[in-house]
């Protein structure tokens, strides 16, 4: 990447204090986006292990059910569940820019609340008919 | 064999297009599960099991397991190609990856084939 006469460059200035750094709203569902998606990666394992406990036999069946009661269990799948949500969300918010839709700043900054506006009720919801 | 090109314009844009593409087929698997567990409503191992057990419904599940290891793959791949800088590190983490998503398409084959 260097040319040959290029001068000597002093280094150049970095900042990377996470907790100064002030992020706009379609920054964080960004970020979110990609945490979500990291964690859904590291949660294939188990939620395969409970697909395949309830569906193997009854026994499993019943097994999985019991696990599901537990309040921990259920808070741990309530997260995951907005994980799923807004990764879900964000990526629909990310199909329509990719179609160039709502790209001017303004809508961007919509879509990026509506993501939140969205996301956050359906997990609700989802919480709701879990902890039910 | 014909030159691969792995950097310059062009390249990744198979991946680029292949995550949007199972995205939207994951998209359409969900909204397809939610209506067939709105309207079966399982209750018991029975039920549950029968809204896997017809062959339609195997298949197209196991679609979306396929989709989901693309997508995952092309979405873990760029969080190393993003964060971790030395090489060796950055593919003994994608090489991880992908025996992981491997692992689980043939955990998931037997889920929905046994």
């Amino acid at each position: 990447m260097s040319s040959s006469t290029a001068k000597p460059l002093k280094p150049r200035p970095k900042h990377l204090n996470l907790m100064k750094i002030r992020l706009p709203l379609p920054g964080w569902v960004s970020i979110m986006h990609r945490l979500s998606g990291a964690a859904m990666f590291l949660a294939i394992p188990l939620i395969l292990w409970l697909l395949d406990k309830s569906l193997g036999t009854e026994i499993g069946f019943d097994v999985v059910k019991e696990l599901l009661a537990l309040w921990w269990i259920k808070l741990a799948l309530a997260g995951l569940l907005w994980g799923f949500l807004h990764h879900f969300c964000a990526g629909i918010r990310y199909l329509m820019l990719d179609m160039h839709k709502g790209i001017d700043l303004a809508s961007a900054r919509m879509s990026a609340g509506a993501v939140y506006l969205v996301s956050i009720p359906l997990t609700l919801l989802a919480a709701w008919q879990l902890f039910l | 064999m014909k030159q691969r090109i792995i950097v310059g314009a062009h390249y990744g844009f198979r991946d680029w297009l292949g995550q949007r593409a199972t995205a939207v087929l994951m998209a359409l698997y969900t909204v397809l599960l939610l209506a067939v567990l709105l309207v079966q409503k399982p209750s018991d191992y029975l039920s549950w099991y029968g809204v896997f057990s017809p062959v339609w419904m195997k298949i197209a599940t196991l679609t979306f397991i396929a989709c989901l290891l693309y997508h995952a793959w092309v979405g873990m791949r760029d969080i190393w190609m993003d964060y971790i800088k030395p090489t060796s590190v950055r593919l003994a983490l994608q090489v991880g990856t992908l025996v992981w998503l491997l692992a689980c398409a043939m955990w998931a084959l037997k889920i929905f084939l046994q």
